[in-house]
C-alpha cells in the first residue's frame, strides 16, 4: 500500500511525515514521531488517553486518520509547556496530587485546557461532563475537577 | 517521632516524578522502543471451551515478514500434579494460562503468538495458524459450574472423591455456631451475588522483550513487581534469572491486576527464536478478555443476635470464580467477611470454582469485599429489624485491640472503632435527605502485608540523595519515601531522588500489592538512612578527633553532642559529602529485610444515593470514607488511596459487569459497554484520615490502599435501600435492574 506524504504542523512546528491510508494520529505520534506522551487506553475513543486538540479542536487521536493532518495544526501534551514553565494546569495538578499512576494525565491535562480555552470560568458540572470522555480509575476524579477549577480561578484573576 | 514535630512527614510534597508526568515524558511500558525491534502478537481461542489436538504454524512461519511463531511446547510444562507456588500463583496454571496447553479454557485464551516485521503482518500471521478443536460444553456462571451435569473444566481436580469444579476450599471457625444462632433473638440470612469485574487500568499490559545471544535479556514492562516479572519469565522459559533484566516501566494503573504477567514469556520466546527485540502490546478487547478480572461470586450470609443488638453467631458461605484454573481470592473473602467485629461464634467457608472466564487476578483487597457484601447488607437488615442505628449495631460488636478475629489473629491496637465514631459525629451523617434519597454505611478490613523489601540510600558527591527502592509506585510512593528520608535527614526533600531500581540495581523486593509498599519501603529506606547518618557523624568524629558517639545529627548537619563533647562548628551532609574522599570514602548504606507487622487496616464509608424512579439510575450524591491508616505521610495520595478506592467500589455496586454470549464469548469487552464511573457519575468524594499509628512501624504506617475498595459495594447498596425500600441482593444496581424492581413493587401495588 503506497503511502501518503502529510505536511502537517504540530505543537507549533512544521512536520512532515508518511503514513499508511489507514493509520491512526496516535500511531502516528508515537511510533513515527515518537511523541509518547499520547497514550493508548482502548483505541476506540472511550478513555480519552490519546486526547489531542485539531485546529484546537478537542480530539482521541485514536479515532483520526493521520491523513486528515495534512494541512491542520495539532497540539499534543508536549506542546503544552511553555519550555521551562508548566502550564497552569500541569502546576495545579502537581501541587494537588491530581494524578496518581499518571498514564490519564496527558489526555486530561490537554482536555482540561481545551476547555478552560472555551470557558474560563466552568461550574463543577460543567468540568465533569466536560471530563467524561477522559476515564480515571485512580483519583475518583475529586482532585482532578478541583485541580481544573483551582486552575480556572488563579488563571482568571492573572488575566484581570 | 511525634506528628507536630515533622517538618516532611505529613507534608503534602510534590512528587519526584512528577513532572515528566504532566509533560508526556515519563515512559509507560508501550513508549520504550529499541533499534531492530519487532512485532509481536497473540492468537486467542475462539472457542470458551475446547480440547487442543493440533496447531500447524507452517503457513503462518511462511508469511514474509514473519520472523518467529510459538505456541505452548515452547513454553516450560509443569505437570499438574506438583504444586509450584510463586506468591499468590502456582505455575502449574501459570504455564497453562499465558499459553492453552491441552485445552484452551476461555475465549480469549492464547493458543499462540507470532512475531513480525510489523503488528499489521504479525496479525495476519495469526489468522494462518491452523488450530484443530474440538469444542467441548462450558461452563460460566458459578451454577453452571456447579451444576450435576456440569462439563469438567480439568480431569485432575477432584473434590470430595469425585471430578469436579471445586478446586479448593478456605475455612475458618471460631467457637460453635449452631450454640450461638440457638442464643439469637433475631436470625437474619440473605443469599448475595456479585459479578466479575475488571481491574480497569487504563493502560493496557504491554513489553519490550530483547533476548541476546548470550541469553541476556532485558524486559521493560509494566508489571506490579519487576521481580515477580524476572522470576515467572525465568520459570516459564527456562533462563536462568541471573540473565534477566526486568526493568519496570511506569505503571499505568494495576489494582492487583499486574502482579500477573501474560505477554512477558510469550515476547521472550520469541526474541530468542527471531534474535530480535520484540514488543507487545494488548488490546482493549484483549485486556478484558484475557486478563483479570476478579471473580463473580455467590453466597449466603447469616447472623443473629440479641435484642440489645450484641452479636452471638455469624456464618458465611462464599462460591467465588476462579476463571479457566485455581486460584480464586477465596482467602480475602472468609478471612475478612467478618474481620470488623467481635463474634464470639464464626464460621467462614470459601469454595474455588473454576470455569470458563479469563483467570481471574489480584484486585485491590482480592476477596474482601465480596465477604464484606452480604455481612454489611444483613447487619444493615438487622439494625432495622433491632430497631437499632447502624453504626451503633457496628460499634456494639466492633472489633478492638485484644479481640480475637474468626480468622484467627487477636488485633494490636487499631482504628475500627475510631472509623465508626468519627462516621457518626460527621456532618454527613446527619444531613437532611430529600425525596427518592437514601443513606447507606458500611465498613471493611484488610489484611495488610509486609514482606520482602531492599532500598539504597546514597549521598551524592555534591551532598545531595539518591533512593532507590525495588517496588513500582503507582499512587505516589516515592512521594512518601522522599518525606521520610527528608525528615530523618533534616534536609529539604527536593534535594533527595526517588528511583524505582531494576532487577539487576537493587535487591530482591516482593511486588506492590497487599497495601504493602509504603509501610515496607518506608522501614528499609529509614534503616538504609540512619545507617548513613551513622556514617556522617563518624566522618565528623574523624574531622574532629572526637569519639563517634560524641557526635549526633540534627537538622542536616553533624554536631557535637552537648558541651563534653567539644566546641565545634556543625558539619553539613554537603560539607561531610565534600570531604569524604579524605574521611572514609563513598557515603551509602543499604537494607534487605523481610518486613513484619503490617497489621490490618479498617475503614467505614457514608453514601447517599438519589434513585431516579423513571430511569432507575442510583446517582452517588454524597460520600465519605473514614479510615485509621496509622499515618499519613503523605496525605494528598492518602486520601487519593481513599478516593480511588471508593470510586471502583461504586462502579462495582451500580454497573461493572461482564455480558457473555450464549456461546461463552465478552459481549462488552470496550469501555462503552463495560461502564466504569466517568467523572459525570461522580460527586466529589469526602475523606477523613484518622491516625492511630502502628506501633510496629518507625512511622507508624499502616497499609491504606485497598481498606476503601471493602465497604463501598454495601454502602452504595444499602443507601438505596435507604431511598426506595427494596433490598438488592444481587449487583450491580444497574439501572434496567433498579427500574425492573421498580415495577415489579409498582405491579405488586
Amino acid at each position: 500500500m503506497a503511502k501518503l506524504h502529510i505536511s502537517t504542523t504540530i505543537n507549533g512546528e512544521p512536520e512532515e511525515f508518511l503514513c499508511a491510508p489507514d493509520e491512526t494520529m496516535l500511531d502516528v505520534l508515537r511510533n513515527r514521531l515518537s511523541l509518547t506522551g499520547s497514550k493508548e487506553g482502548c483505541g476506540s475513543g472511550d478513555c480519552g488517553a490519546c486526547s489531542i486538540t485539531l485546529d484546537g479542536t478537542l480530539v482521541c487521536s485514536c479515532l483520526m486518520l493521520a491523513a486528515e493532518a495534512n494541512g491542520r495544526e495539532i497540539t499534543t501534551i508536549e506542546g503544552m509547556a511553555d519550555g521551562e514553565t508548566l502550564h497552569p494546569l500541569q502546576q495545579k495538578f502537581l501541587e494537588e496530587a491530581a494524578l496518581q499512576c499518571g498514564i490519564c494525565t496527558p489526555g486530561m491535562l490537554v482536555a482540561a485546557k481545551a476547555l478552560l480555552d472555551e470557558n474560563p470560568n466552568p461550574s463543577e458540572t460543567e468540568v465533569r461532563f466536560w471530563l467524561a470522555g477522559n476515564l480515571c480509575r485512580c483519583t475518583g476524579y475529586d482532585k482532578i475537577v478541583r485541580a481544573v477549577l483551582d486552575t480556572a480561578a488563579d488563571m482568571r484573576e492573572a488575566a484581570q | 517521632m511525634s506528628g507536630s514535630d515533622n517538618k516532611w512527614i505529613g507534608e503534602n510534597t510534590i512528587r519526584p516524578d512528577g513532572a515528566d508526568k504532566v509533560t508526556g515524558r515519563a515512559a509507560f511500558a508501550a513508549d520504550s522502543s529499541m533499534s531492530g525491534m519487532i512485532w509481536g502478537k497473540v492468537l486467542r481461542s475462539p472457542h470458551a471451551h475446547a480440547i487442543i489436538k493440533g496447531i500447524d504454524t507452517s503457513k503462518a512461519e511462511a508469511l514474509p515478514g514473519v520472523k518467529a511463531v510459538m505456541t505452548a511446547a515452547d513454553i516450560v510444562d509443569f505437570p499438574t500434579d506438583t504444586p509450584v507456588p510463586l506468591g499468590i500463583q502456582d505455575m502449574r496454571w501459570m504455564c497453562r494460562n499465558v499459553m492453552a496447553r491441552e485445552k484452551a479454557l476461555f475465549h480469549g485464551h492464547p493458543v499462540a503468538a507470532v512475531a513480525a516485521m510489523t503488528e499489521a503482518i504479525a496479525a495476519e500471521a495469526c489468522k494462518l495458524i491452523e488450530v484443530d478443536y474440538e469444542v467441548l460444553p462450558h461452563a460460566i456462571e458459578i451454577d453452571d459450574a456447579l451444576a450435576p451435569d456440569a462439563p469438567i473444566l480439568h480431569d485432575f481436580i477432584e473434590f470430595e472423591g469425585k471430578p469436579s469444579n471445586i478446586a479448593g476450599t478456605i475455612e475458618h471457625t471460631k467457637g460453635d455456631v449452631e450454640a450461638g444462632f440457638a442464643e439469637a433473638d433475631v436470625v437474619i440470612e440473605r443469599d448475595f451475588t456479585t459479578r466479575p469485574v475488571h481491574q480497569g487500568y487504563i493502560e493496557p499490559h504491554a513489553c519490550l522483550v530483547s533476548v541476546a545471544a548470550d541469553n541476556k535479556t532485558t524486559i521493560w514492562s509494566s508489571s506490579q513487581g519487576q521481580f515477580m516479572v524476572r522470576a515467572m519469565t525465568a520459570l516459564l522459559t527456562g533462563l536462568t534469572q541471573s540473565d534477566i533484566r526486568a526493568i519496570p516501566a511506569e505503571i499505568g494503573g494495576g489494582f492487583g491486576g499486574k502482579t500477573i504477567i501474560y505477554l512477558e514469556p510469550l515476547a521472550t520466546i520469541l526474541s530468542k527464536k527471531s534474535g530480535r527485540p520484540v514488543k507487545m502490546t494488548m488490546t482493549r478487547e484483549e485486556v478484558m478478555r484475557a486478563s483479570g478480572p476478579t471473580s463473580g461470586s455467590k453466597s449466603t450470609v447469616k447472623i443473629g443476635a440479641k435484642k440489645d443488638g450484641t452479636i452471638t453467631a455469624a456464618e458465611g458461605l462464599y462460591w467465588l470464580q476462579a476463571g479457566g484454573l485455581p486460584g480464586a481470592p477465596v482467602r480475602g473473602a472468609v478471612g475478612c467477611a467478618l474481620a470488623p467485629y467481635d463474634i464470639p461464634n464464626g464460621h467462614t467457608l470459601g469454595y474455588d470454582v473454576v470455569c470458563n472466564r479469563s483467570k481471574v487476578a489480584a484486585y485491590r483487597a482480592p476477596g474482601a469485599p465480596i465477604g464484606a457484601f452480604g455481612v454489611e447488607c444483613v447487619l444493615d437488615e438487622l439494625a432495622e429489624e433491632l430497631g437499632m442505628d447502624p453504626l451503633d449495631l457496628r460499634l456494639k460488636n466492633a472489633a478492638k485491640e485484644g479481640t480475637e478475629a474468626v480468622h484467627g489473629p487477636v488485633y494490636p491496637v487499631m482504628g475500627y472503632v475510631e472509623s465508626l465514631e468519627a462516621a457518626k459525629a460527621h456532618p454527613h451523617y446527619s444531613a437532611p435527605l430529600g425525596p427518592n434519597q437514601g443513606r447507606g454505611v458500611a465498613s471493611g478490613f484488610w489484611f495488610n502485608a509486609g514482606g520482602e523489601s531492599s532500598a539504597q540510600v546514597n549521598v551524592t558527591e555534591d551532598g545531595n540523595v539518591v533512593v532507590t527502592t525495588g517496588h513500582p509506585d503507582i499512587g505516589g510512593s516515592r512521594a512518601g519515601i522522599a518525606n521520610i528520608c527528608a525528615e530523618l535527614l533534616g534536609i529539604d526533600y527536593k534535594r533527595i531522588s526517588v528511583l524505582i531500581g531494576d532487577t539487576a540495581t537493587i535487591g530482591f523486593s516482593n511486588l506492590t500489592g497487599g497495601s504493602r509498599v509504603l509501610f515496607a519501603s518506608s522501614i528499609v529506606v529509614t534503616e538504609s538512612t540512619n545507617k548513613v547518618i551513622r556514617t556522617l557523624c563518624e566522618l565528623a568524629a574523624k574531622i574532629w578527633d572526637i569519639d563517634p558517639d560524641a557526635v549526633e545529627w540534627e537538622d542536616g548537619a553533624a554536631r557535637p553532642a552537648g558541651a563534653n563533647a567539644g566546641q565545634f562548628d556543625p558539619l553539613t551532609l554537603a560539607e561531610l559529602a565534600a570531604r569524604a574522599n579524605e574521611t572514609g570514602g563513598p557515603i551509602g548504606a543499604g537494607a534487605q529485610i523481610n518486613t513484619t507487622g503490617a497489621e490490618g487496616g479498617f475503614g467505614t464509608h457514608i453514601c447517599d444515593v438519589e434513585v431516579d424512579p423513571e430511569l432507575g439510575i442510583a446517582r452517588v450524591i454524597r460520600y465519605t470514607v473514614l479510615q485509621d491508616v496509622g499515618r499519613a505521610v503523605h496525605p494528598a495520595y492518602v486520601e487519593g488511596q481513599m478516593q480511588g478506592g471508593a470510586a471502583q467500589a461504586i462502579g462495582w455496586a451500580l454497573n461493572e459487569e461482564y455480558l457473555y454470549d450464549k456461546d461463552g464469548k465478552v459481549d462488552n469487552p470496550g469501555f462503552l459497554d463495560y461502564r466504569m464511573p466517568v467523572a459525570s457519575d461522580l460527586p466529589m468524594l469526602d475523606t477523613h484520615i484518622i491516625e492511630i499509628p502502628n506501633p510496629k512501624h518507625p512511622q507508624g504506617v499502616r497499609g491504606v490502599g485497598e481498606v476503601p475498595l471493602v465497604p463501598g459495594l454495601s454502602a452504595v447498596r444499602n443507601a438505596v435501600y435507604n431511598a426506595i425500600g427494596i433490598r438488592f441482593n444481587d449487583l450491580p444496581l444497574s439501572p434496567p435492574r433498579v427500574l425492573a424492581a421498580l415495577d415489579v413493587r409498582e405491579a405488586a401495588e
